[in-house]
Order: C-alpha cells, then sequence, then structure tokens
C-alpha cells in the first residue's frame, strides 16, 4: 500500500473520512434548513425558493454528485467501523454498564446512521425524484405531509438526525484534532444547539403543513 | 458506602482454564470480608478457603498493590477496576459494597487481550505497542547541562499527565470498540510533547497506529468511556494530540 491508502485505510483515516464527510453534510443540511424555512412564507415564497435553487443548474448537479460521493464514502467507511468494532470484542460482557462516558448519541451512532438512510431514500424518492410536471414542490410537499404516517415518519426521523448530529458534531472536531481548551466547550456547547436547531427546525415543517392544509 | 465492618458477598467470577476452553461463570460466597480490605484481598480471602477445600483458585493478576503498577485490573458488575473513579482495583476497598450484594467478576475482554487463565488476560499487545515507536532514541554522549533545553512548565504538566498511563489495558477494556488509542494517544503524548521526544513523533504516530490496527484493537468512537474508567485519569485530549498527530504525520512529513 503507498502511504495515501494506508494513511486512510488505518483506523484514524477512517474515523477522518467520517470526519470531514460528516462536517459537510452538517454544512448542507445548514443550508436545507435555511432554503425549507421559506415554506412559512406559503407557496408563492417556496416555490420561487425552488425555482431559484434549480435555477442554478450546472452547480447544483456538481453539489448533488459531490453529497452523493460522500455519502457513499460516509456509508462504506461506517459500515467497515462497525463491523470491526464488533470483530474487536468477540467475546462480550455479561454485565455492561457505562462509566459516564456514553450518550445516547455515542452509543446509537451506527443505529442512527442506518435508520438516516432509510429515511435518506424515502426523502427523496418522496420530494426529488417525483414527476414535478404540472404540479409544484409546494403542493407535493403539502400533499405528502396530509398523511399524518408521512408526518410521524418525518418527525420521527429529525429525531434521529438530531441524536446523530448530538454525538457526531463535537466528535467530528476531536477526531480531525481541533481540540483546545478554549474552542473545545464552544464545539461541544454549538453540538447540542445544533442538534436541537435541526431537530426543531426540520421536525416542524411537517406539523406546520399537516395544520395548514 | 457501608459502615458495617465485615460484609457477605456473592461473586460470580469469569472461571477459564486456558485460552482455548470455552469458560463459564461461577458462583462464590465471600464470606465475613472486612469493609477494610482490598477487592484483591478479598479474592484473597476466597482462594484461600478454595485452597483449603482442594479447588483451584481464582487466578488474577496483581503486583505492588498500591496502584501504580498496572498489573491488576478486572471487570466489576460491567466498570473495569470497579465502580470507584480514579482507582485501580488494588486500591478499591469493600466498603464500597453492601452486605448481600451480588459482584460479577470478568476478565478484560478484547480480540487482542487473549484470556490466559480466568480473569488473566495477555497484556502484551501493549507491550508490542511500546516496542513499535514507544520510545526516543537516546543516542550515547555526554550529558546535557540541567536547563539547557527550556520546556515550559504547562509543557511538562502535560507530558507528564500523560505519562501517567500505568498501562493496565483499563480503557481497551471498556471502550465499547476494545480501541487502544487512549493507551497509544497517552505515548504519543507523553513523548511527542518534549523536545526529546520530537525528532521522531511523525515516526511514532504512524508506526503505532499501524501497530495498534494490526494487533486487532477496534476504532476509536469517542465515546468517552476510557476517560471515564482510566484510573490515572487520563483525558482524550491525548486523543485528539494522536489524531493530529498521525494527521501532521500521515500529509506532512516524509515518513511513508
Amino acid at each position: 500500500m503507498n502511504w495515501f491508502t494506508s494513511s486512510f485505510g488505518s483506523s484514524i483515516g477512517k474515523k477522518l473520512l467520517m470526519a470531514l464527510t460528516g462536517l459537510c453534510f452538517v454544512l448542507f443540511l445548514v443550508v436545507h434548513l435555511a432554503g425549507n424555512l421559506t415554506l412559512y412564507g406559503g407557496g408563492d415564497l417556496f416555490n420561487s425558493y425552488a425555482e431559484h435553487l434549480h435555477s442554478l443548474g450546472f452547480l447544483i448537479n456538481i453539489s448533488e454528485f459531490g453529497l452523493l460521493f460522500f455519502a457513499l464514502i460516509h456509508i462504506i467507511t461506517g459500515t467497515f467501523l462497525f463491523l470491526e468494532n464488533l470483530k474487536a470484542r468477540p467475546v462480550r460482557y455479561a454485565v455492561n454498564k457505562t462509566g459516564g462516558g456514553r450518550t445516547i448519541g455515542s452509543f446509537s451512532m451506527p443505529y442512527t446512521g442506518l435508520f438516516m438512510l432509510i429515511f435518506i431514500i424515502t426523502h427523496l424518492l418522496n420530494f426529488h425524484f417525483v414527476d414535478k410536471t404540472n404540479t409544484t414542490i409546494y403542493d407535493i410537499v403539502t400533499n405528502a405531509f396530509s398523511n399524518p404516517l408521512y408526518v410521524m415518519f418525518y418527525v420521527a426521523s429529525m429525531v434521529v438526525v438530531a441524536i446523530h448530529i448530538s454525538h457526531g458534531f463535537w466528535s467530528l472536531f476531536q477526531t480531525i484534532g481541533f481540540e483546545h481548551p478554549k474552542y473545545t466547550p464552544f464545539i461541544t456547547g454549538l453540538s447540542t444547539v445544533l442538534s436541537i436547531v435541526f431537530g426543531v427546525g426540520f421536525g416542524f415543517i411537517p406539523i406546520y403543513i399537516s395544520f395548514i392544509v | 458506602m457501608t459502615t458495617a465492618k465485615t460484609i457477605n458477598l456473592n461473586l460470580k467470577v469469569w472461571r477459564q482454564n486456558g485460552p482455548k476452553d470455552k469458560g463459564r461463570f461461577e458462583e462464590y460466597r465471600a464470606s465475613d470480608i472486612s469493609t477494610d480490605s482490598s477487592f484483591l484481598e478479598m479474592l484473597d480471602v476466597v482462594n484461600e478457603k478454595l485452597t483449603i477445600e482442594g479447588k483451584e483458585p481464582i487466578a488474577f493478576d496483581h503486583d505492588c498493590r498500591e496502584g501504580i503498577c498496572g498489573m491488576c485490573g478486572t471487570v466489576i458488575n460491567g466498570r473495569p477496576h470497579g465502580p470507584e473513579k480514579g482507582t485501580t482495583l488494588c486500591q478499591l476497598h469493600m466498603r464500597h459494597f453492601s452486605d448481600g450484594d451480588t459482584i460479577a467478576i470478568e476478565p478484560w475482554r478484547a480480540r487482542a487481550f487473549k484470556v490466559i487463565k480466568d480473569l488473566v488476560v495477555d497484556r502484551s499487545p501493549l507491550d508490542k505497542l511500546i516496542q513499535t515507536a514507544g520510545y526516543i532514541s537516546a543516542n550515547a554522549g555526554g550529558c546535557p547541562d540541567g536547563n539547557a533545553v527550556p520546556i515550559p512548565q504547562e509543557i511538562a504538566e502535560k507530558s507528564m499527565d500523560a505519562a501517567a498511563c500505568i498501562g493496565c489495558g483499563a480503557c481497551v477494556a471498556s471502550c465499547p470498540n476494545a480501541s487502544a488509542m487512549l493507551f497509544v494517544g497517552a505515548k504519543v503524548s507523553h513523548l511527542g510533547l518534549l523536545p526529546q521526544g520530537k525528532p521522531e513523533a511523525a515516526m511514532r504516530a504512524i508506526s503505532m497506529v499501524r501497530e495498534m490496527d494490526r494487533l486487532g484493537f477496534g476504532n476509536c468512537g469517542n465515546e468517552r468511556e476510557c476517560e471515564a474508567e482510566c484510573p490515572k485519569e487520563i483525558s482524550i485530549t491525548n486523543i485528539a494530540r494522536l489524531n493530529r498527530e498521525f494527521f501532521k504525520a500521515s500529509f506532512f512529513s516524509s515518513v511513508m
């Protein structure tokens, strides 16, 4: 193996891939949430936001392929890490007890991750790979969230996203080695704030839509 | 914490004849255990009784019994070195248990640590890590003057905090992924922070991480269980420093 593959193939290298791709997803979510907030401005505003977004054309295609590529890295590396970690302790403990380090977010990372993958596929099938002739994206959204099952699934998924980010965000900084007595408390605080903002910000939209339709 | 002079306990101890044996839990009664005794002394009392009865005593690791050698350590009710913070097993006193408690005692569990017998595990993979690069090369020569190499107090303290590692393996045992990152992080930090350790810092980070992976330790998930269970309370700051050192060494040094 050359230095490049052996660096990224090592345990820290794989974590680095998770951290860097994870950071990209967080940045994507910030943009996504900002865009979604236009829903509160009504159908016209939301539709014009979608139109402006798609008028970027080429840039959107690049971003989409970039996100897909990062998602593949995140999923494949995450699966490797999960399986390696299982293998690292072939005989499990009979009694398991935390010393106080683990959080809901940290111990559930692989499972919340898998749930998010299912959510993202559903989400893309609902709103992205959908026939948009003779209808607007606002109509598609309102139509979907008139179904209480969808609302429940989306809200639950956003709770899962929040849990994943509550550990993932500060953890990615630890992994890339950005750790400092002056900034780390801010980053861990921001981790909690971000997970709440994403959870509430995205999670309230389906509820709001289901009320107005 | 109990105020009783003596307590009686039910023990569920992992017994395993050798590395090839499957192993199982066996139950023992520990009667009239002085609350002033340490956990290891409690096991001594149980073993004495077993020996008198003509049974095989429970094998467990121990040495200095004053919390500094890193030899002892088993998992007590799911917690490496037991429920007290910053304590090795030999310094865990029985007053922290109550009369009638059931205590499950298991060996460190990790693919890299093979069970030799009962509660004794082979921790030589940690030694292998040290042999790989956990050292500085000090070539013979004249002794440098004291204070000829200035080291800020803060750096000396950070290095010393990492050097407090006694290599007991509780970090690996407590890690949900059986990762040795806190151990390696402590070694890379305690040497790499000081001028004497800097020349080999890049080689050290890369070699130790590769060896750690080869030995079958898991991957760090930043779950912080290691720093919660470390008897020397070594911080995961050292893991962040290892990550940094590895990153620097991998992409900005000439070490292949």
